[in-house]
């Protein structure tokens, strides 16, 4: 049988940089395709040229795709040959119905006016083909993350979708609906869709795909069979995506644990909207110095309502509890009050929560404490550039200087910046949310390095992750939290993957 | 420490100055704009324009836009608009009028008393704005409103008969102190010397700096060309002016000073800082220990003590209050911000850019008025140039993408 996907040679120029050269890649039919690749190294950009945002003509190389060379200009033309891609941040309409979303665009109609009663029908008919159970008249907006994924495929599906892209489609999924996605997938190949997918989740990987494509600096490096003879393992990926063999992904650590600098006790929170919803229950935890401890904990645990609120009261209301620094009580009810204190929370959302896009290197990294820099209201420029710069080196951020604006970084760089920016602030307790999140492996060892060095220094680190395996990599212990309550405390000598799956999913009792 | 002195290689001093002008098109395209209309004008008015007597006209005559322009662009930075501002310019000048010629009160003093009312103005604004959390379209659409209804309620159409030292703010000059050279006004020519030889030396000593820091500097021909022309543009300036009837009019000094002084403001103090964060990522801003109600307010407070000034400038431009005062001044301001390169949805802008803008706007006004353009197609034209500054920013900001 002819592969469904042949691209030959495909070569991508933007001014300056060879963003793809000579990638080839074959896509048998009714297969699923993994591609892999850390951050830049031209995947998104390769599937661009495939869907067509990247007009045929501006890239050498050839696409033929069942069996007909394409030249596409528009998504749109893609799209009639029956090549979906679903983007990473989803392009739904919040305060649209699933059924309108799905339309969109591609209305049911006649004569111009819209049929309601056919837009829903289909639209429960597609419902119930990615095993969403939700009226089609839900807004998008009360939807959780997974469910407006799922939307997302329903909408492919209404297209009459042959071939189906999903760049990162659970980066922002936790475990349960990850896993529901990924017999999805399955279960549309059964039905004979073939589908591209982008993922860091290496795991994910190795359980979902048939055959892998590994793209390093804008080639495409190699083709695994991943249903051979031979299991292809996690570190086998990863050593053709870095061009090395990472025997460890973790740097080894020696802790050297001093005194308990951050401790809460009896810590509740309700939610900032409906006061009587407990996101955050009775929780106790404390960090020393020099200690990294890890919060686990599935979406919607409480992991990042307690770490926000504990932050100068910025996330929730009728907060709770005590707070104690050094073992002195405290009472924190701002941000600019929690930073005074020595206290930094990194955003699991960077772009959005973290950073300031527009602006440069070095005004991000003096955002949080400008104090340091000025006297009398007034910043010194030159201050902040030399110490913006002294941060840039220490992190090895990529960029040939503090004036880049951070919209420019690629993920892991901006991350560094999020880094230097609450380094900046001298902080006594940092928690990091998600750290590595978006970041590609190579970054991602860069990015432990770092925060083993910060707690070398005597830092308190607290760090939130979704990652099993880097918790146990990084933390010296690790808390595990379920419906806002801490429900186990596991030092790293006894921690194991199912021992914390099992206290995070630990069901409220009483 | 190795890798450390690599990086430092890897990140030289200075960089090439085709990809410098590059990124800084945007800045220069409007500096080039404005130097192309005047050319233009010059040419069409058969050198009328660049009269001296003109250019004290241009800088009296567009003195109140300057003045809001500057607290616009800090509004629009921090992803606010100002409707108002019109309105207030007319019922604080309508108030400095009344205090003036009805209750007798100092010239000087009634000023101070209308510049803190603007302020008191502000505070009810952004009291709205910032701590009630409307947006302050709709508030400052209502301040629209309000203040007009107050003004004509206080003013009902004209009060006039105000004394001649307080007309002189923006009709007046700076008195001849230091006798002519030739037919050139001594103390303008030791002003334009001074604001000449501060902008070098404020030029040399921030590049030192980063020098001595070993940090990325601008080219060195960028630097240099940037430096004559400006300095040749201002002792141009100085001389036309120093030719002109009067000298320095009184009204510059007072926009130079805000200039400087926000400029300031912006660029190098926590408060200006604050306003960019804001405006380029809210939520960011938050986390990071910003108290962003504070800083809002505070923004609409500066912008009603700015509308004070404007209100007796204006009030003393027409050495009198009219209810109908400050049409329109709120539009002029912000076409002003955005012609100057602020950004729509905030986080961008500078206060230089709004005076550009505001100097292609008041250049735009003059040359068409001297060709004797019925008033209807100058607001046209106004309006055409807007949207094309606009769009050059627009298309642009995607080229660079």
């Amino acid at each position: 049988m002819s592969p469904i996907l042949e691209m030959r040679g495909i070569t991508k120029t933007f001014p300056g940089v060879k963003a793809l050269q000579d990638v080839t890649m074959t896509v048998a039919r009714g297969e699923v395709h993994a591609i892999c690749g850390e951050n830049g190294a031209g995947k998104s950009t390769l599937m661009k040229v495939l869907s067509g945002v990247y007009p045929h003509g501006s890239y050498e190389g050839e696409i033929v795709f069942e069996d007909r060379p394409c030249q596409f200009r528009t998504i749109r033309d893609s799209e009639e040959r029956g090549i979906v891609i679903i983007h990473q941040e989803l392009a739904l309409s919040p305060y649209l119905s699933i059924a309108e979303n799905i339309f969109l665009g591609n209305e049911r109609s006649r004569r111009g006016v819209i049929s309601w009663t056919e837009t829903n029908k289909q639209a429960a008919a597609l419902l119930a083909r990615v095993g969403l159970d939700e009226q089609p008249d839900t807004r998008i907006i009360d939807l959780g993350v997974g469910k407006q994924q799922l939307v997302e495929i329903a909408k492919a599906l209404s297209k009459e979708v042959r071939l189906l892209i999903l760049d990162e489609p659970t980066a922002a999924l936790n475990d349960e609906d990850s896993a529901h996605l990924l017999d999805l997938i399955r279960h549309l190949k059964e039905q004979g869709i073939t589908s591209i997918i982008i993922s860091h989740k290496l795991n994910e990987i190795a359980a979902i795909a048939d055959t892998t494509t590994i793209i390093r600096d804008g080639r495409s490096i190699e083709t695994l069979d991943m249903r051979g003879a031979e299991p292809v393992t996690e570190d086998r990926i990863i050593r053709g995506m870095v061009g090395r063999d990472l025997a460890h992904r973790f740097p080894a650590h020696e802790p050297d644990v001093g005194a308990e600098i951050l401790r809460i006790e009896g810590w509740t929170v309700h939610h900032p909207v409906d006061r009587s919803r407990t996101v955050v229950d009775q929780a106790n935890l404390t960090v020393r110095a020099g200690e990294i401890v890890g919060l686990a904990g599935l979406m919607g645990a409480g992991r990042t309502e307690l770490a926000m609120s504990v932050f100068g009261h910025s996330y929730g209301s009728d907060i709770s509890g005590r707070l104690y620094l050094r073992g002195e009580p405290v009472a924190i009810r701002t941000v600019d009050a929690a930073i005074a204190h020595g206290i930094a929370y990194a955003t699991e959302d960077r772009k959005h929560y973290g950073l300031n896009l527009i602006e440069d290197i070095k005004r991000n990294t003096s955002a949080a404490k400008l104090q340091r820099i000025s006297r009398f209201g007034v910043v010194d420029a030159a201050k902040e550039v030399t110490l913006a710069d002294q941060y840039r080196r220490e992190m090895k951020t990529k960029a040939e200087s503090v004036d880049v604006p951070v919209g420019k970084l690629s993920g892991g760089n901006q991350q560094k910046v999020v880094l230097s920016k609450w380094l900046f602030a001298e902080p006594d307790v940092l928690i990091l949310d998600e750290p590595t999140r978006g970041i590609d492996v190579g970054a991602k060892y860069e990015i432990y390095e770092i925060i083993n060095r910060l707690a070398d220094a005597g830092k308190a680190v607290l760090i939130i992750s979704s990652e099993l395996p880097e918790l146990l990599g990084t933390c010296d212990r690790i808390y595990a939290m379920s419906q806002g309550r801490i429900t186990g405390e596991i030092p790293r000598a006894e921690a194991t993957q199912e021992g914390l799956m099992r206290l995070m999913t630990m069901e409220k009792t009483a | 420490m190795t890798t450390m002195e690599k990086n430092r290689e890897a990140a030289p001093p200075g960089q090439k100055l085709t990809t410098y002008l590059g990124q800084n098109l945007r800045q220069y395209g409007m500096m080039a704009a404005l130097v192309v209309i005047v050319v233009l004008f010059q040419i069409t008015t058969d050198g009328k324009l660049l009269y001296p007597n003109n250019i004290a006209a241009l800088i009296q005559q567009n003195a109140y836009v300057l003045i809001l322009a500057i607290g616009m662009v800090m509004v629009i930075v921090a992803g606010h608009i100002d409707l108002s501002v019109g309105s207030v310019v007319a019922f604080i000048g309508g108030i400095c009028a009344l205090l003036i010629s009805d209750h007798n009160v100092p010239w000087l003093l009634a000023v101070v008393i209308s510049i803190a009312i603007g302020g008191l103005v502000g505070c009810w604004q952004g009291f709205w704005i910032a701590y009630v959390g409307i947006p302050a379209f709709i508030v400052t659409l209502g301040g629209m409103l309000l203040f007009r209804g107050l003004a004509i309620v206080l003013v009902g159409t004209t009060v006039a008969g105000l004394p001649t030292s307080f007309n002189d703010i923006s009709n007046g000059s700076l008195p001849n102190a230091l006798g002519f050279l030739g037919d050139l006004d001594g103390l303008t020519l030791l002003i334009g010397i001074v604001a000449i030889a501060g902008l070098a030396a404020g030029q040399i000593r921030a590049r030192r700096s980063l020098l001595h820091n070993d940090l990325r500097v601008e080219p060195f021909a960028a630097f240099a060309g940037k430096l004559v022309i400006s300095a040749a543009v201002i002792a141009y300036i100085t001389y036309l002016l120093a030719k002109s009837a009067g000298g320095t009019p009184i009204v510059l000094i007072i926009v130079g000073v805000l200039v400087l002084l926000y400029t300031f403001i912006m660029t190098n103090t926590v408060f200006g800082r604050h306003i960019y964060a804001m405006g380029g990522n809210l939520p960011a801003a938050m986390l990071s220990g910003v108290k962003t109600k504070r800083v809002n307010f505070m923004i609409f407070v500066n912008m009603g003590l700015l509308a004070g000034v404007a209100a007796v400038v204006t009030t003393s431009r027409a050495g009198a209050a009219v209810a109908a005062a400050g049409n329109n001044f709120e539009l002029d301001a912000i076409a002003a911000a955005f012609i100057g390169g602020t950004a729509v949805s905030g986080g961008i802008g500078k206060v230089t850019g709004a005076i550009i803008g505001a100097f292609i706007m008041g250049v735009l006004n003059m040359g068409l008025s001297i060709m004797n353009v019925d008033p209807a197609w100058q607001m046209a034209v106004k309006g055409l140039v807007l949207i094309a500054a606009v769009a050059f920013d627009i298309t642009n900001k995607r080229r660079a993408k």
